[in-house]
């Protein structure tokens, strides 16, 4: 990954690059869309699904509203069941706990399921750096981690990979026989070297899908069992989330079970459901609760109902920027519209491309298990963005010019007229490399008058105009 | 009934033709318009550049040209949701707010407030209709793929009163065609492959032609389809609404 | 101050009150167990899951004995099965060997092909994770339609670990291609037990 400090190209030069292989730009794509139809064909099988969406946002938007009292509700509770509850203000603070823990247990190789927040917070190679090796267990994860990759999407890891090149990395690193890339076998090999390590880690860290502040219990939900297999071998469970991962009621989890895996991929339920509520005997039980920037969003309206992200991902798959652009183009943990409206919340100067890198179709918003409104909040970062400088100058002086000529009607009936002129007249100054509408596409033929002009001339005589 | 036809910047300059369309299929259908001539602009290039704030001058000029009116229509999904959505002006707020309400896009128009029954056009080809964005989701001209919810067209309800046309079943029913404003230019990559795949799309069901409520859409996959030689045409959905 | 003061501090200062608003109406639904055991078995099924409808305990025992050989390490958590007891001390490491993993879970969820175990229901919390297959004995009169009707009936049970388990373990993270048995069970078998 892109180390945070420093600088990298931006979404459109990434994309651009993405785009050079149009053949893999439609496996990508049709990869992407196959599973956006087995997420409608999920939600078209519940009637009731519009009104499941509709509940888990207003679940989510009192959690957001009450936020402080679930959380000091939730500490009490994971303390009454035996559980250690660890707050971090920052990415920082939460390595520098995980480490803390994992030094304590004395051990040097650990095993982490799927998480997004230690993404966010680079935990692996902080940890690499003390001297700890993690081994991600999710398989698209372990992929990505061999290849020295960051995931290109939070529930598809390594959806950018083709079976072929998967073969070739486990030939290099697990010793599987070169040109074998059956899905099947390759599975199998991935299964045997990870089975070592799950049986050999005596710390496990997995992510949270929802903690309950009723409760006390944390939920995880994967499809591979690795969250448990981790767990359920390990001496120390160290469970990372952000702040905003809490629901009030344990009985709400009944409505956001049936829209996560529907959303993600289509299926009815992920294979496992686990709901942690107390440390195993002699097992300790950890929870990190991370903040790393969410307090201050949730102070922001525009932008504080992001928080009811669930992470399923559904927002990336109907994305048709982010199917023909790939995950990596978005520079940050979270790729796709969620991502690009998260990440500019953490450093406006490095992600400022992001919230640019959309169409404003909102299609993203329609398939939000969570009915977050992520297209307008695109169209808000916009402004936020544009006001605080951080859109770039040509963008800036054109339009500063184009606003004021559409401000006054005279200057813009003369600036079309000389405009068209000077299109059909000199089409070189438009129709070169320079022009990056010229370069795939041809420029509209020009009319050899305006409809204001054609106005004048045919219905002025009706005494319509002003 | 006085409506006052909104002409979008690049429609005046580029496709006078969809205006004069519109202005035609309105006065066939008995609506008196007039044409407020100082107009300019929606302020959309602007905002949704992140400029939102230089947009002020536009607005204004705006809300003078609009205010005196029942309606305001326009051919144009993307401008119209636009208005609804970010026409403010300070010094007249609440001009802009009853203009906000008054502004419809034309299809919808047509459907929801003349309640079109028959119409006298015919247009005899294959069509596939590229369902813009903002008028579908935005304005909610039609169902969208996303939602369990009853399907329904206003623009198809209208194409299906003209006589002749066959509108073909795409693959993808409300795929994003890459216009998308200033991206169109600024992530020309993805925007040029968007596009190159709604217009495979067409071609795959046989279409003769591509419509659509709005033209800048149109105008993106017409320089696709004119670059790649193909012998397939775009036309505005009021071009097919006002031919015979 | 600390982080957590700071943290709550911060997360006091986001705090809204808005309006309470009107949640969409849903009232519990109770299908035939015919409707519910059909649409278990076809959900199940699509997941990669086995269902085997049975009338008898002795039924279970005869298809175990069918499908697995006197070889393989074959453990049960349920008393009415005349098969080895998972037994509990030994530690989790030590059930890496077992092949079958019979437990009975409290209801299974018709929507989604889920079923509902705690720790109550398995010696070691591990079982159902590491063995090469998982079978479970689920009466049919202990099947409710959708996930909310299944939280409505777990209500504020204290158990220390509770997980919905649908299907074998699986993984499509290469291309796509469904492959079963990521890292736990490679199949699951749902033994629906209809006693006369």
């Amino acid at each position: 990954m892109v180390s945070p400090s420093q600088p990298h190209p931006d979404h459109a030069t990434l994309a651009e690059k993405f785009n050079r292989d149009e053949a893999r730009v439609d496996w990508h794509d049709k990869t992407l869309w196959f599973i956006r139809e087995k997420r409608d064909r999920a939600a078209h099988t519940l009637p009731e699904w519009e009104d499941l969406r509709e509940t888990a946002s207003q679940i989510k938007h009192r959690v957001l509203d009450n936020l402080h009292d679930y959380l000091l509700q939730f500490e009490a509770q994971a303390q009454r069941n035996g559980v250690t509850v660890h707050w971090a203000a920052t990415a920082e603070e939460h390595n520098q706990i995980v480490h803390r823990i994992i030094q304590q247990a004395g051990v040097t190789n650990i095993v982490k399921s799927k998480s997004m927040l230690t993404e966010e917070c680079h935990l692996n190679d902080y940890l690499q750096e003390k001297g700890i090796t993690v081994v991600d267990t999710d398989l698209g994860e372990r992929i990505v981690q061999l290849a020295g990759e960051p995931p290109s999407h939070i529930v598809l890891p390594c959806i950018h990979w083709k079976k072929e090149e998967i073969g070739e990395l486990f030939h290099r690193h697990l010793g599987t026989p070169a040109g074998n890339a059956d899905p099947q076998f390759l599975t199998g090999a991935a299964r045997a070297h990870l089975r070592e390590r799950f049986m050999t880690s005596r710390v496990a860290i997995t992510g949270v899908n929802f903690a309950v502040a009723e409760t006390g219990e944390v939920v995880v939900c994967t499809n591979e069992g690795n969250a448990d297999l981790g767990v359920q071998l390990a001496d120390v469970h160290i469970a990372c989330m952000g702040i905003e991962k809490i629901i009030p009621e344990r009985k709400d989890l009944g409505i956001f079970l049936r829209l996560l895996a529907r959303s993600a991929t289509g299926q009815p339920v992920t294979t496992y459901s686990s709901h942690f509520r107390t440390p195993r005997a002699g097992q300790t039980m950890h929870i990190v609760l991370v903040d790393n920037g969410r307090s201050a969003r949730l102070q922001e309206e525009s932008f504080r109902h992001a928080l009811k992200c669930i992470r399923c991902g559904a927002c990336m798959n109907t994305c048709p920027v982010y199917r023909r652009s790939g995950g990596h183009s978005y520079h940050y943990a979270i790729a796709g519209p969620i991502g690009a409206i998260l990440a500019p919340a953490l450093d406006m100067k490095r992600h400022a491309d992001l919230p640019f890198a959309s169409t404003l179709c909102g299609s993203c918003t329609n398939v939000c298990p969570v009915k977050i409104n992520i297209h307008e909040q695109l169209y808000d970062w916009r402004q936020v963005l544009a006001r605080q400088g951080y859109v770039g100058g040509v963008k800036k002086i054109g339009l500063t010019g184009m606003a004021a000529v559409l401000a006054r009607p005279r200057l813009y009936r003369w600036s079309g007229t000389v405009g068209r002129w000077f299109m059909k007249s000199l089409p070189a100054l438009l129709n070169n490399k320079l022009n990056p509408w010229y370069k795939q596409r041809e420029m509209p033929a020009v009319p050899k008058q305006s409809f204001q002009e054609w106005y004048r001339q045919n219905r002025q005589q009706h005494g319509q105009q002003r | 009934m006085k409506v006052a036809l909104f002409v979008p910047c690049y429609v005046d300059q580029f496709y006078p033709q969809v205006a004069i369309a519109t202005l035609e299929v309105l006065e066939k259908q008995g609506v008196t318009v007039v044409y407020p001539a100082r107009q300019t602009c929606c302020g959309q290039p602007m905002a949704n550049s992140g400029f939102e704030h230089l947009a002020t001058g536009c607005n204004e000029n705006f809300v003078e040209n609009f205010a005196d009116c029942d309606y305001i229509v326009s051919p144009s999904g993307s401008c119209v949701l636009h208005i609804k959505d970010h026409l403010h002006v300070e010094s007249a707020e609440e001009k802009a707010a009853s203009i906000r309400r008054r502004t419809y896009e034309l299809v919808e128009f047509l459907t929801d407030i003349v309640q079109v029954k028959t119409l006298t056009s015919r247009f005899p080809h294959r069509v596939g209709l590229h369902q813009s964005c903002h008028g579908q989701r935005g304005l909610k001209l039609s169902q969208m793929s996303e939602l369990v919810a009853p399907p329904f067209s206003k623009t198809g309800q209208l194409l299906g009163l003209v006589e002749g046309l066959e509108l073909v079943q795409l693959n993808r029913a409300d795929e994003c065609c890459g216009f998308g404003g200033t991206f169109c230019v600024a992530e020309e990559a993805v925007s040029v492959k968007m596009g190159k795949d709604r217009v495979a799309d067409h071609e795959a069901q046989g279409a003769a032609f591509i419509t659509g409520n709005d033209m800048s859409c149109l105008m993106h996959l017409e320089g696709i389809l004119r670059r790649q030689n193909s012998p397939m045409k775009v036309v505005h959905v009021a071009e097919i609404l006002n031919a015979w | 101050m600390d982080s957590r003061d700071k943290i709550l501090q911060a997360v006091k200062a986001g705090r809204k009150s808005t309006p309470p608003q009107t949640p969409p109406v849903w009232t519990p639904r109770t299908p035939a167990i015919e409707e519910l055991t059909t649409r278990f078995e076809t959900t199940l099924t699509g997941i990669g899951g086995n269902v085997v409808r049975v009338f008898s305990w002795h039924e279970i025992i005869e298809y175990i004995h069918g499908t697995f050989t006197a070889s393989q390490r074959i453990l049960s958590a349920v008393p009415a099965l005349d098969l080895p007891a998972a037994a509990m001390p030994a530690g989790p490491h030590s059930f890496e060997d077992v092949d079958l993993i019979v437990l009975e879970p409290h209801f299974g969820v018709a929507e989604n092909g889920a079923a509902w175990l705690t720790d109550s229901r398995m010696p070691d919390r591990v079982l159902p994770f590491i063995a090469q297959h998982i079978a479970l004995v689920l009466r049919v009169e202990d099947l409710v339609p959708t996930m909310q009707e299944a939280y409505a009936r777990i209500g504020s049970e204290q158990y220390e670990l509770g997980t919905f388990i649908a299907g074998p373990s699986k993984t499509a993270d290469i291309e796509q291609s469904l492959v079963l048995g990521a890292h736990g069970p490679k199949s699951m078998t749902v033994f629906l037990l209809q006693l006369s």
